[in-house]
């Protein structure tokens, strides 16, 4: 039986195991809309955002909160170009997100017919591939292409442009259960060579330290991650990114690195012998000045994209794999050698230098102040929730505060925008987290500028009574900037007042949601429990502290040790 | 430091592709010195050749990146061991009666052909090297030069090393 492809589609997405599709609807996609009502109702839940780049966003927001990938359906022209954002967002950090949208009929592309956007010309460079399917027998194919590509290797996003005349043609349904790229093989394997070289240095070093990053949450290794730690007494410092796949309550941890990292995270870089970077890409932030970055230390860098390897700077034992192959094999290695299962005594002295840096600069904030102060707040979500919250952030100061008091304990529960520091992330991406896990606290930490770039989608948490909660730490300031103006710029803050801003409490009522307000420290504490009371979705509004700034801090292109600590 | 490298790069043959290429090195601020394209004998294959100027370590990321993009098949710096290149000049030199015969000297030299001859100017064509086209503009220069184009390099490897499809890579 001959179907037609639109319902090719959603079968195939259904063969994939998607149950969740996030996304908007218009003209060339008005069939898959159809479809999914008709026929698929039973199959797929649909999320309607109020706005595509929001629906990226969700779907990138579920894909980092579960492993599978997000999916997104929308129209052609202004609906894709609305994606674009969504894609870059999850391109930089390596997402699996695929992106359907639809283009106008074959025989007009090229004709500048109404809604055409040549999507697959604007997206080439953030997605990890795409397509324009031209052949209605392309379809199937070209789905599961996209799954493989998408999901596996180092993942992305990929988009998949369908011309209308393509989506109602008809065809017979036969989907791939594999299939071979010819041009596409990721190396999932380490090297046995250079896994003996590393344990090698793994074994003479007396001042290690491993750099994580997103590559240990994609590839699902935070288990091997912590036995390898347990045998070597390795200290673990994460980028933003890797936030989660090391216990951040772990003695062991010494948070994050790099222009907001930690004092001690930063100065173990620093005097360390050995580094070893795992699923990490020596991003300008984490390094700072590339040629004093672990200057001092011998480095291993384990990645599955290759072309991470020698980018940024040069390392001593590459090991292009899947990061879990390399932690398996390295523990084998380690074990083979009569390494024992607990570290004990070992590295006693460099275990107390990390001590001694810890307490030297400690994170802190002055707590005598009635005005509440940001990192306060943070403080008081993670405690009232246990930890155990899913965190999304906006960008700015909101983000790097809340990666800096919020400990995460468990992987894939901290959602941020990493590579292209998006604002307006945060809040969809809580959405699509939310949807995957309707029973667990999320929690957008927001700043006031960002959370009004996707403020509309309070209408779709109302919509799915989604109880996201949103917590914006309000500066009245574009922050982050101001805050360089502050350090960089004499203090003009050009253009990054924003105290004109809805009032937030009515901005929530007016969309059926609850607005709360807190204005002096004492208040945080009652307003948080009320939101994680309220079933619904909460913004909370925390005026706080406007020109608190964040620290320590690293100056763009200084080196580490360059840190301004308050 | 910067050298001059001649990379293959066998492609499918789909639409599309050569933007991806292209994009590649334009998004990630490499120089593209020249680039010449077409299908091999598998008619779903392309071969290209790009000549680049980089460090070493440009280069690695050029033909890194290269090797990530999912069209790509194989890639080869063919200045990595013994090849051969050419490319191909068609150069519109003045040349009234008088001077026809100094034209026709420069040419044989260069072993070039003259393809078109007006009544004012011929058109010359040669092949070779890059330096070798460069020497010969050089002494058409004074004479005249009207016109010029100049195709990007092509490349193979000398010897029996080869760059097909087949051929298991690297
Ligand atoms: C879409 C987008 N535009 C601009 C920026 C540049 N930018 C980075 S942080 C920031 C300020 C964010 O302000 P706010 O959301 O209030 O956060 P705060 O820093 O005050 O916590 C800006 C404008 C960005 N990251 N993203
Ligand atoms: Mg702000």
């Amino acid at each position: 039986m001959k179907i037609n492809g639109a319902q090719i589609l959603l079968r195939a997405l259904k063969e994939e195991g998607v149950d969740t599709i996030f996304g908007y609807p218009g003209g060339a996609v008005i069939d898959i809309f159809d479809a999914i009502v008709r026929h698929f109702s039973e199959d797929f839940k649909f999320i309607l955002t109020r706005h595509e780049q929001a629906a990226v966003h969700a779907a990138d927001g579920y894909a980092r909160a579960t492993g599978k990938p997000g999916i997104c359906l929308v129209t052609s022209g202004p609906g894709g170009t609305n994606t674009v954002t969504g894609l870059a967002t999850a391109y930089m950090d390596s997402i699996p997100v695929i992106v359907f949208t639809g283009q106008v009929p074959t025989p007009l592309i090229g004709n500048d017919a109404f809604q055409e956007a040549d999507i697959v010309g604007i997206t080439r460079p953030c997605t990890k591939h795409n397509y324009l399917v031209q052949k209605i027998d392309d379809i199937a194919h070209t789905i599961k292409e996209a799954f493989v590509i998408a999901c596996t290797g180092r993942p992305g996003p990929v988009l998949i442009d369908l011309p209308k005349d393509i989506i109602q043609a008809k065809a017979k349904f036969d989907y791939p259960k594999q299939i071979e790229i010819q041009t596409y093989k990721p190396t999932l394997k380490a090297h046995p060579p250079s896994i003996a070289r590393a344990a090698e240095l793994i074994r003479e070093a007396k001042r290690p330290v491993i750099y994580a990053g997103g590559g240990v949450l994609t590839s699902g290794c935070h288990e091997e991650l912590l036995t390898f730690v347990k045998m070597t007494g390795f200290p673990v410092t994460m980028t933003l990114m890797g936030l989660g796949c090391f216990p951040g309550t772990h003695p062991l941890s010494l948070g994050m690195l790099g222009m907001h990292g930690t004092y001690r995270a930063n100065m173990a870089v620093n005097h360390a012998d050995l580094l070893l970077a795992i699923g990490a890409r020596f991003d300008d932030r984490v390094t700072g000045k590339v040629e004093e970055f672990a200057k001092n230390a011998k480095i291993i860098h384990i990645d599955i994209d290759p072309t991470s390897i020698q980018k940024n700077i040069k390392v001593d034992v590459p090991i292009v794999c899947d990061a879990k192959d390399a932690l398996e094999k390295l523990i084998e290695a380690l074990r083979q050698e009569g390494q024992s299962e607990e570290c004990g005594e070992c590295l006693k002295s460099w275990h107390a230098q990390l001590t001694a840096w810890r307490n030297e600069q400690r994170l802190r904030f002055d707590r005598t102040t009635d005005i509440i102060k940001p990192q306060y707040v943070i403080e008081k979500l993670y405690e009232l929730t246990n930890g155990k919250a899913i965190i999304s952030t906006e960008v700015g100061q909101n983000q790097m505060w809340a990666a800096q008091y919020y400990l995460f304990d468990s992987p894939r529960t901290f959602l941020t925008s990493g590579g292209l520091g998006t604002m307006g992330y945060g809040f969809p991406a809580a959405i699509g987290a939310q949807i995957a896990f309707p029973d667990k606290i999320v929690i957008d930490i927001a700043g006031d500028g960002s959370i009004q770039m996707n403020i509309q989608e309070l209408a779709t948490v109302k919509q799915y009574n989604l109880p996201v909660k949103i917590a914006i730490l309000n500066n009245g300031y574009l922050g982050m900037v101001r805050q360089w103006q502050e350090r960089f710029y004499d203090n003009v803050y050009a253009h990054t007042d924003i105290l004109v801003a809805p009032d937030f409490v009515k901005l929530a009522e007016a969309y059926g949601a609850l607005g709360l307000r807190a204005t002096k420290t004492n208040e945080v504490e009652p307003l948080i429990l009320k939101a994680l009371e309220t079933p619904g979705p909460v913004i909370m509004d925390f005026v706080v502290d406007r020109e608190e700034g964040v620290y320590p801090m690293v100056p763009a292109g200084a080196s580490l040790r360059e840190m301004i600590l308050v | 430091m910067e050298s001059r490298h001649v990379i293959s790069v066998l492609v499918e043959n789909k639409p599309g592709v050569l933007a991806r290429v292209s994009g590649m090195f334009s998004g990630r601020a490499f120089n593209i010195h020249s680039l010449s394209v077409a299908p091999t004998m598998s008619p779903d294959v392309s071969r290209m050749t790009v000549v680049t100027y980089g460090s070493e370590a440009i280069i690695e990321q050029i033909i890194k990146q290269l090797r990530k993009l999912i069209n790509v098949i194989k890639v080869q710096d063919l200045t990595q061991g013994d090849y051969v290149d050419r490319e191909m000049a068609l150069v519109r030199v003045k040349a009234t009666s008088s001077k026809r015969a100094d034209v026709l000297r420069i040419v044989d030299i260069f072993r070039g052909k003259i393809v078109d001859i007006a009544s004012d100017s011929m058109i010359v064509e040669i092949t070779g090297g890059a330096g070798k086209i460069e020497a010969m503009i050089e002494l058409l220069t004074p004479l005249g030069i009207l016109e010029l184009i100049r195709t990007g390099t092509v490349a193979l490897p000398r010897g029996r090393k080869s760059t097909r499809y087949s051929e298991p890579s690297e």
